[in-house]
């Protein structure tokens, strides 16, 4: 909560009362957290263009996902071989030289990437919220074992690790490669986090619940953490899209097994085994795949994009109905804690 | 502590920790390489003692010696720059790496400089005309590259350029029979075979650094100091050069060193692609034949890369920063 706002909101920061608990019931409480941290995020992000693009885009592949339950496996000789798309509706994206149907490939692949992208998007911000704001809230020397942790852990170049992990240990399930892809993504956001928190504990709300005396883990889970979810949602369809262009990566090089359906295959398939480069007849399998991979990624970085305004006060409460004025003011406080002036 | 001497041994402890990480998954994993290796020797018919002989060779761990001889051993040799023998290839780990870094260092330098050169005009000037069509087509633009990987870039552009119109070269670092060498023939036929990886990088990575540096300039010139520069008279020139840029291009100075090591981990997707013989080719190389040392190898080079480069950021990054002049006040933003 915005220190202009809590005053407005509830009583649940006056100085006088000793316990806010007494007065405001839970369910109160949730009607403002709904409030506060879902609706008017929901109305600005909505009303963001971008936004409403990217979750339409990401709409198609929960749809896709779903699809994948009804529409056939895709199996060798399901169609006739090396069918060009829209010839028959059978297969309506064509088939490969052995005969599968691409669409049933591009639709079988869905589930599993959307798992593994929240799989990893959930393991990268989970402890990157952890560490962040346990460092930044904690100060001393937790802080410096903390800080110094994700520092090392940054300093592990990610794709390489991925890639002997993988190799290593031959994952197939979606969602341990989702957390596998993430295994050291987590801890740059960390740091970013832990600097967003190092503001926000010097607001004089989080002050105030100090000198009431409430414990660590309910400022940070009431006062800090609800503050940061804008910007963790940002870095969740940041994550993600790392996890798409990193887990169709792996695929592609063959490095993670090839039991599980994936668009990378299907583009290493075209690649090495259809010829879709020498003759332009096999260029549509490459394409098709080509065009899921983008399609997602272009949905999450619509989303993270249109995200990060909520995340910008200024814009969010004056598209929420807020007056200016107040908006003003807290923009300034953040930035002038920022910008030394030169 | 201070700053510089903690941040020199945060490095090394990194560092450490990775040779220590890579050791582990050699010797310690159930099923790990070394007793594959060991599987792999034996049904080739060597005697016992001989494969110990191999392994050491190899990997540079005594397998009959106790644990911690193991680990010093491991760690001095790799102090002397030992890393090792390949598996696969008669040539040592070093000299393979010797042989390869300089290609991989060269196109990601060079992407890196093209994409940061591109990022700070293109942005800047979207900043300038915040709001207008050119800004809203150029927002598109960069948002659009920026969600196609640049491996499925770089199929395409193969597709394009190498197939159909047969301008430029596919794979390898220069065409068979040209000798290495200060010629312009050897200068030509390099750049040639870089331009397609580097072309791959530079436009899929150039947009949403573009766009960083956007809303870098456009919240520098919303600062006070700006307004009061402009009150003060001064020339549009000054306030662009020392006022706007300055400040927009500064956090944009760590994120360009992270980027090149960034990309470092990415090469073995690229140099997969265009069959450039670079140590990411290479990592791809030894990950297929399951080459152990040749993997670990890789994989330490790349990290020091990486390591010294954010390290390297960490340092300058105060001198070119003037706002950033202790160590302690970089750290808390």
């Amino acid at each position: 909560m915005k220190p202009t706002e809590s005053e407005s909101v509830s009583g649940e920061f006056s100085f006088e009362t000793t316990s806010s608990d007494v007065e405001v019931t839970w369910g109160e409480r949730l009607r403002d957290f709904y409030g506060e941290f879902v609706y008017k995020p929901g109305v600005v992000a909505w009303n963001d263009r971008r936004t409403k693009i990217g979750g339409a885009i990401l709409g198609i592949y929960v749809l896709m996902a779903i699809a994948s339950l009804f529409y056939r496996q895709p199996t060798s000789n399901q169609a006739a071989r090396g069918l060009r798309p829209f010839e028959v509706w059978s297969a309506p994206l064509g088939s490969t030289g052995a005969g599968e149907d691409v669409l049933a490939m591009v639709i079988h692949a869905t589930p599993s990437m959307l798992i593994m992208i929240a799989t990893g998007g959930v393991f990268a911000t989970g402890v990157a919220v952890m560490i962040g704001t346990v460092a930044g809230y904690k100060g001393g020397v937790v802080d410096r074992g903390l800080t110094s942790f994700s520092d090392v852990v940054m300093s592990i170049p990610g794709l390489p690790l991925v890639m002997v992990l993988a190799v290593v240990f031959e994952p197939t399930n979606p969602a341990l490669i989702g957390v596998l892809i993430t295994i050291n993504y987590w801890a740059g956001l960390a740091r970013a986090i832990r600097s967003q928190v190092l503001t926000l504990r010097e607001n004089s709300y989080v002050e105030a619940s100090r000198t009431m005396g409430a414990s660590t883990s309910r400022i940070l889970f009431k006062d800090i953490i609800p503050n940061l979810m804008p910007y963790v949602l940002v870095n969740f369809a940041n994550a993600a899209r790392y996890v798409v262009f990193t887990s169709v990566g792996l695929y592609y090089l063959g490095i993670l097994p090839t039991s599980v359906a994936n668009w990378g295959l299907q583009l290493n398939n075209a690649y090495k085994q259809a010829g879709a480069l020498v003759g332009t007849g096999a260029l549509y399998q490459l394409i098709v795949p080509m065009l899921a991979i983008m399609g997602i990624a272009l949905a999450l970085i619509l989303l993270s994009q249109g995200l990060d305004r909520v995340f910008n006060p200024r814009v969010r409460t004056r598209l929420a109905g807020k007056s200016e004025s107040t908006a003003g003011e807290i923009d300034d406080e953040t930035t002038a804690s920022n910008e030394v002036m030169t | 502590m201070n700053y510089y001497v903690e941040r020199t041994l945060r490095a090394i402890v990194t560092v450490w920790l990775v040779i220590t990480l890579t050791f582990g998954m050699i010797r310690l994993l159930p099923g790990g390489p070394l007793v594959q290796l060991r599987a792999e020797l034996s049904r080739q018919g060597y005697s016992a003692s001989r494969i110990n002989a191999l392994i050491e060779n190899y990997q540079n761990v005594q397998p009959d010696q106790p644990l911690y001889v193991q680990y010093f051993d491991y760690v001095t040799s790799l102090l002397q720059g030992d890393l090792g023998q390949s598996i696969t290839n008669p040539n040592s780990v070093a000299s393979i790496i010797g042989d390869a870094l300089p290609w991989t260092m060269f196109l990601m330098i060079t992407s890196v400089i093209l994409i940061f050169a591109i990022a700070v005009v293109w942005g800047a000037v979207m900043a300038y005309r915040e709001g207008s069509t050119f800004d809203m087509a150029s927002s598109s633009a960069s948002i659009l590259l920026g969600s196609m990987p640049f491996y499925v870039l770089a199929i395409g552009l193969v597709v394009l350029f190498s197939y159909k119109f047969q301008v430029l070269p596919a794979r390898y670092r220069t065409s068979p029979g040209v000798e290495a060498g200060l010629s312009i023939e050897f200068v030509v036929d390099a750049l040639r075979h870089a331009a397609l990886p580097i072309a791959s990088l530079v436009i899929t990575g150039a947009g949403l650094q573009a766009l960083a540096m956007r809303g870098n300039s456009i919240s520098v010139l919303g600062e006070d100091y700006v307004r009061v520069a402009r009150l003060r008279g001064l020339s549009d020139r000054r306030i662009s050069t020392r006022y706007v840029a300055r400040n927009a291009i500064l956090p944009m100075y760590t994120g360009f060193l992270t980027l090149i090591g960034f990309y470092f981990g990415g090469s073995p997707i690229l140099e997969e692609v265009f069959t450039y013989p670079g140590i990411g080719y290479y990592l791809f190389q030894a990950l297929e034949n399951r080459d152990y040392p040749l993997m670990m190898g890789i994989f330490l080079v790349i990290t020091i890369a990486l390591v010294l480069s954010v390290y390297i950021a960490d340092l300058t990054y105060g001198k070119i920063d003037p706002r950033i002049e202790s160590g302690e006040s970089s750290e808390a933003y």
